[in-house]
């Protein structure tokens, strides 16, 4: 053994001296090994980083999409807040406004009304005065004459003649309550 | 080579110390005749064993691959940081730009099968870094150097060899020094360094384990006391070597292939260095 290793060593064949079937299997083994690899391995590999690069972004952009969703309806909440404010004081302003419209129209209405009765008894006793006057005036002639009549035995009742009887006796009537309120 | 024989003709007692050739394990199908160098030998553990690495890295990665969950398992998991550290921190980070994934196919080939045969060398009964016997390291070197001058050669036309062997901003006067110095480093050591760094490495790991080994078998059967003793120690420092080797599995298969990265990204912009 001993022997053998130093004769080689003098006979030169030094261990860099390769044995080629091994260099063989090893050109051969790596061949096999890349083709593999490129075949299946990396494809797989790529393909996985790929589909996990696209689903954190996915889920980043899916996340950033709600956020800002949220943004936009809380924006919107907020603006019909505001609107809604808006409108309640609008509507309180109308309201108030409406209010004192109405006031004023009942006020205007009862005032009008108000009038409009007075006038209507002022008509309607002026008419009844008239009535009164009238009736009154047939009554008083009537009883007038017959008064007269009685006493004067004078028949009075040519109505031609009691009517004039009548209205000389009412306009001096009419003349003493003059002179007397005067 | 007469020192690797070396340990072997210091011993008068009769130890003898396992050589190189203790490396090479015995051919499974021996056609071609006892294990050697060039075409002798058949079919040996370390092709069988180079067959393994292939179907073992193979048979994970798809595996792990294969479901592609966006939440990943155990195993995916394993297999996507495996692969995105190829990825990222060595095709991304050294050779960059956009088209850094058209490599990344060769140096995640590369770091695994590096990686899982230089193992096989601390793993029990395997227990032989494929890359150990020169043969695997200089196929393996051999594939990123024609890969790498022929990026050179496709991204610049032949200009690429002036561009690659002559430094711009450098004096004429000093470019006959500096031209035949850059056109050996680059073009003549590198493959060289590239595939010994490897090797050598690989194989001294192996001889040390080997080593302490074979001494630890012979200080107990030697029935000497002191010597049987003294096995104790070498035990404690065979296993500290152990754990250094794996350390230097791990480190060579990420050397290897960041290398090759660095490599190919001098190549695609020889034009910027």
């Amino acid at each position: 053994m001993l022997n053998a290793a130093i004769m080689a060593a003098e006979e030169g064949t030094s261990p860099l001296v390769p044995n080629l079937w091994e260099l063989l299997v090893t050109l051969v083994g790596f061949a096999v090994l890349m083709f593999i690899v490129i075949k299946f391995v990396m494809p797989a590999f790529e393909k996985t980083f790929a589909e996990r690069t696209a689903a954190i972004e996915g889920g980043i952009a899916k996340a950033e999409a709600a956020q800002a969703e949220a943004n936009a309806a809380l924006d919107e909440y907020k603006q019909q807040l505001v609107d809604a404010r808006t409108e309640a004081n609008r509507i309180r302003e109308e309201a108030r406004a409406e209010g004192a419209q109405i006031l004023a129209e009942l006020k205007e209405k009862a005032g009008a009304e108000s009038a409009r009765i007075t006038e209507q008894a002022h008509v309607q006793i002026e008419a009844e005065r008239q009535a009164a006057v009238v009736s009154l005036r047939a009554e008083v002639g009537t009883l007038a004459t017959d008064l007269a009549s009685r006493i004067v035995g004078e028949s009075l009742s040519d109505d031609q003649r009691s009517a004039r009887v009548v209205d000389r006796f009412l306009a001096d009537l009419e003349t003493q309550s003059a002179g007397a309120s005067k | 080579m007469i020192a690797l024989a070396l340990p072997a003709t210091t011993t008068d007692e009769g130890f003898i110390a396992p050589t190189i050739d203790d490396t090479h394990y015995r051919d499974i199908f021996p056609w071609g005749g006892e294990y050697g160098v060039w075409f002798e030998g058949g079919f040996g553990k370390q092709m069988l064993m180079i067959i393994l690495s292939v179907i073992f890295i193979a048979i994970f990665f798809i595996i792990a691959s294969r479901k592609g969950k966006l939440v990943p398992g155990k195993m995916q998991f394993l297999g996507e940081s495996a692969y995105g550290f190829v990825r990222n921190s060595i095709g991304k980070d050294i050779i960059g730009g956009k088209d850094f994934m058209k490599y990344v196919p060769w140096l995640f080939t590369a770091f695994f099968f590096v990686l899982v045969n230089n193992i096989f060398g601390a793993i029990p009964f395997l227990q032989l870094p494929s890359f150990s016997h020169p043969g695997s390291a200089y196929a393996i070197a051999a594939i990123f150097y024609l890969l790498w001058v022929g990026i050179g050669i496709k991204k610049h036309g032949l200009r690429y060899f002036k561009l690659a062997v002559v430094p711009s901003g450098v004096p004429w006067y000093i470019l006959p020094i500096v031209v035949p110095i850059e056109i050996i480093s680059n073009f003549l050591v590198r493959p060289v360094t590239h595939s010994l760094r490897l090797f050598a490495t690989m194989l001294a790991g192996h001889l040390i384990i080997t080593l302490a080994g074979s001494a630890i078998e012979y200080m107990v059967l030697t029935g000497n006391i002191l010597l049987q003793g003294t096995s104790v120690l070498v035990l404690v420092g065979a296993v500290s070597m152990y754990m250094l080797e794996v350390l230097i599995m791990i480190l060579q298969a990420y050397v290897f292939t960041l290398l090759a990265a660095i490599y190919i990204e001098g190549a695609l912009h020889a034009d910027a260095h």
